[in-house]
């Protein structure tokens, strides 16, 4: 995969050469396995969504088009992680909650308990109210406090 | 120079970015009529952290700000610039382009989409003005002051503030019972007061302790002959107390138990309503399992609690309130000493009341869990079974068997440790009262008869106590399970009645819909549809599976609403329309026709239950249904369950196309009516709705073009947008899309057969 050929053109869109000399303008690259095994299967994907190209691993790329693809997918994938709930505003649903994440301390409102994954025996995913997703990756990994209040959804 | 910008009244800038923009303002050359037009609030930055910054819109530039204010920039309008605002993934992104120059490129988590989509079209009018030199006319909608949203056309309430802002329900939620309770005050009120005389009734007979051992029985041992006469007195009293007793506390049981039966009758009646009124969006994330469960276990609960558990507690707390009111009588001293150990249980209740609470709630959604998995699993046992997978459902049942039964352990921890507890506490209660009513008889404070009532009455006192610790579960469990039933009902539905409702007396047909769009989740389904459909005219509604012909249908039948956009039927927008007056309008025939439990008859005349057997006959004739009814050993008597055992998917077909011809419907909604059958039975079936679609607006989805001959016009759709309009022909000639996909369908016409095997579906369709 050494002459895998991806620039990113004044538009700030992702442009992809394949081997056959066709180029592909505002490519998408999507993670197949987002939570389960995010470095593998992504697939590059047009504007129309057609795949254009798939990459079994990551770690196959050259270093350029590797850190292109992960930029892109960093500006598409918005998930953040949540470290703590600061405070919760009720038990009952819909809640609003004061979280710190990964990317900065936010609110986000629960509209109901089913809005709450459980991923593994200790990763959950909720997704609030306007459809953003947050990664809870490790319940054991919280404090007491977050965990307190957190139990109370479960 | 710098005169600060005038602020439009309901564009008024949040206070923390006054600061920061006259700031910025006065440090650039601003000329003198340059105004603030518009401003847009985002919570992310660049790397998709959690910021805010502030978009603000003049009629000459877009500036956007920061906090630190080396990051604020400018971009003056130009010809050449452009903005673009799109969403993924729940984080919407506005970009500037000059040319094809990206300049910059801003985002916003979607709670912010509603205003991002006003200050683009915002953005486009003052870019178009300065470019022409016309200034833009201030044109003023009312906005919803919250979130600048204009309001929709038919209420001043703002769709988009209402459909978020949903407050938390509070804690109380048991005294929102009382609406229920409400009718039934009188019959209340009579069952308190039976039950105060009740109460009183059985604290007569220790009070006729005190005469008894200090008249009669200490006198005699001391050698005093018994009055006999004042013996029968006392022993009449006794029995007088407890038939007294008997016959108000019988009367106070059957009248609360009534009440309490009725209200959860009204409440289980009035959730299922509610429930049914809810939109299919409501359904959609919700399981059966979970729903049937709230609407049966749960108001059966809260039932239990009423007419049992929460009459018993009132019954404790009179009884504990007269008991202390007697004791003080007698004696205050000994009484304190007797309700000493009171604050301590009150102590230890309220203790372990948090962690039951919360146990509870915890018990009841594993409990859910559990029945969902029986939910999923018994009607998808085809599938389970076809893959051999009975085992592993079996494990997943064991699995969600053992979390239940976890939680019940932890919770049982605490619940075991609680009724000793209290009975410990009750003995040395007791010991408390026999120790200091002893120094107190050996003082001449009080007479033997005395402290032998005081023991009476406390042993009936702490007894209550310890039932009363009861309630503090059962008050829990139903206070979790009256939230569950709150829940439903105070889920207001996405899809509301109009508050000033439109009548439409002759519905012609004529559906149009303008800018529509349909975010599921953070996915728009559905993006800047428009359509003019005629009345009277079939429409084919073509595309790759997933391209939003579905939920374009969906929208049509306000199964959702759209969330941008209009649809209008006959000119008058659907959502002004009573939502059963226009869906009676509305004929639909689904891939998995649905037929109740009942006979064919019945099923037929489900849309129309008053409907005449003639008619039924008539509907079933024109949808080709006639003749194998007759065929079936009761003929329209004859009974289908609710996958319509014993029909075949055509026969099913064709008597829900009957059902759809029976309520005349003006509008026609055939979603792959014929996708699920073979070649032969579609010929039948496509006879059936011929006969349907004559003289009725139709929009018909089919997977297969051929089935589509007859549409006027042909839709395709891909990615929720239209492709192409027309009819075949041009279409074909067109080349594009529909050419493409009617190709596809040519060159696999030789497979088509076995691709009809194969699509149907393996847990439905059981026609044994």
């Amino acid at each position: 995969m050494n002459n895998f050929s991806l620039i990113r053109n004044t538009g700030g869109q992702l442009v992809y050469l394949s081997s056959t000399g066709d180029t592909h303008n505002g490519i998408v690259p999507v993670r197949a396995f987002p939570i389960s095994a995010p470095d593998q299967g992504i697939s590059l994907t047009d504007s129309d969504g057609h795949e254009v190209i798939w990459i079994n691993n990551l770690a196959d790329l050259p270093e350029a088009a590797r850190a292109l693809i992960l930029e892109e997918l960093a500006n598409r994938e918005f998930t953040p992680k949540i470290n703590r709930i600061h405070h919760v505003s009720s038990y009952a649903t819909p809640s609003t909650w004061q979280v710190a994440t990964d990317r900065g301390d936010t609110e986000l409102l629960l509209p109901g308990e089913d809005h709450i994954r459980r991923l593994s025996h200790t990763a959950l995913l909720i997704t609030d109210a306007h459809g953003v997703s947050f990664l809870l990756p490790d319940i054991e990994a919280l404090d007491g406090h977050s965990r307190k209040m957190l139990d109370r959804f479960l | 120079m710098t005169i600060p910008p005038s602020i439009p009244a309901n564009n008024t800038l949040p206070d923390r970015w006054r600061a920061s923009v006259a700031v910025h303002l006065t440090n650039i050359v601003m000329t003198d009529n340059e105004e603030i037009q518009g401003w847009l609030e985002i919570n992310l930055d660049a790397r998709l952290h959690f910021a805010q910054r502030l978009l603000l819109l003049t009629d000459q530039r877009l500036l956007s700000f920061s906090d630190s204010p080396s990051e604020s920039c400018e971009y003056r309008y130009r010809a050449g610039l452009r903005i673009r605002r799109r969403d993924h993934g729940g984080v919407g992104r506005i970009e500037l382009f000059d040319g094809v120059v990206r300049q910059a490129c801003w985002f916003y988590t979607l709670a912010h989409d509603a205003q991002a989509t006003r200050f683009v079209k915002q953005f486009e009018q003052q870019l178009a003005g300065f470019l022409s030199g016309i200034a833009v006319p201030r044109s003023a909608p009312e906005c919803c002051p919250d979130c600048l949203t204009p309001y929709p056309d038919d209420s001043r309430e703002c769709a988009y503030c209402n459909a978020t802002l949903n407050a938390p329900p509070s804690s109380w939620t048991l005294f929102r019972l009382w609406r229920f309770a409400k009718p039934y005050q009188w019959q209340l009120l009579a069952g308190f007061l039976l039950m105060l005389g009740s109460t009183a009734a059985t604290l007569v007979p220790p009070y006729l302790t005190i005469p008894l051992m200090d008249k009669v029985l200490i006198p005699y041992q001391n050698g005093v002959p018994i009055d006999f006469g004042l013996v029968a007195w006392l022993l009449t009293g006794l029995l007088g107390s407890a038939l007294l007793a008997w016959g108000l506390g019988w009367a106070k049981t059957y009248i609360l138990a009534l009440v309490s039966e009725r209200i959860g009758a009204d409440l289980r009646t009035l959730t299922y309503q509610h429930l049914l009124n809810l939109s299919l969006e409501y359904f959609g994330g919700k399981r059966t399992g979970d729903l049937m469960s709230r609407i049966g276990s749960e108001s059966d609960r809260i039932c239990v609690f009423l007419s049992l558990h929460l009459l018993d507690f009132a019954t404790d707390v009179l009884m504990i309130l007269m008991t202390a009111a007697i004791l003080f009588s007698i004696n205050p001293w000994l009484a304190l000493a007797t309700l000493l150990p009171l604050p301590f249980i009150a102590w230890m209740i309220h203790n372990v009341r948090d962690r039951l609470r919360t146990g509870f709630e915890k018990i009841d959604r594993v409990w859910s869990e559990v029945s969902n998995v029986l939910a999923d699993t018994i009607p998808g046992i085809r599938v389970v079974k076809a893959f051999a997978q009975e085992g592993r459902e079996a494990e997943r049942f064991y699995t969600a068997n053992q979390h239940n039964l976890q939680v019940n352990d932890r919770i049982n921890k605490i619940w075991s440790l609680f009724s000793p507890s209290v009975s410990l506490l009750t003995e040395i209660g007791l010991l408390v009262v026999w120790a200091f009513g002893i120094w107190l008889v050996s003082h001449d404070q009080i007479t033997v008869g005395v402290l032998l009532a005081f023991l009476a009455y406390i042993s009936r006192f702490y007894a209550r106590l310890d039932s009363m610790s009861r309630i503090v579960s059962v008050t829990q469990k139903s206070a979790a399970a009256a939230k569950r039933i709150f829940d439903i009902l105070d889920h207001v539905s996405s899809v509301p009645e109009p508050a000033n409702p439109v009548h439409l007396y002759k519905v012609n047909g004529g559906i149009e819909i303008r800018d529509a769009g349909f975010r599921y989740g953070n996915r728009a389904v559905i993006k800047g549809l428009n359509l003019c459909i005629a009345p009277g005219e079939m429409i084919g509604l073509v595309g790759h599976s997933g391209s939003g012909k579905s939920t374009l249908v969906n929208l049509m039948c306000r199964f959702y609403d759209v969330s941008e956009g209009t649809i209008s039927l006959d000119g008058v927008n659907i959502r002004a329309l009573p939502i059963a007056e226009y869906r009676r309008n509305i004929g639909l025939v689904l891939q998995e026709p649905f037929l109740f439990f009942g006979s064919i008859a019945e099923n037929i005349a489900y849309g129309k239950p008053a409907a005449t057997r003639a008619e039924i006959v008539a509907a079933a004739r024109a949808a080709f249904a006639h003749e194998f009814i007759l065929r079936l050993p009761h003929g329209y008597d004859s009974l289908v369950g609710e996958r319509g055992q014993g029909l075949s998917g055509g026969e099913r077909q064709r008597i829900s196309i009957a059902r759809a011809l029976l309520i005349d419907p003006r509008i026609l909604i055939l979603d792959e009516a014929t996708a699920s059958v073979d070649t032969e039975t579609e010929k039948e079936i496509q006879k059936a709705l011929d006969n349907l679609v004559q003289g009725r607006t139709t929009i018909a989805i089919a997977h297969r073009l051929s089935t589509l001959h007859k549409a006027n016009r042909l839709v395709v759709m891909d990615k929720g947008e239209i492709v192409e309009i027309g009819n075949h022909d041009d279409l074909m000639e067109k080349q594009g899309a529909y050419y493409r996909l009617y190709q596809a369908q040519a060159r696999n016409v030789d497979t088509d057969l076995n691709d009809a095997a194969i699509n149907i579906p393996l847990n439905s369709k059981v026609t044994t």
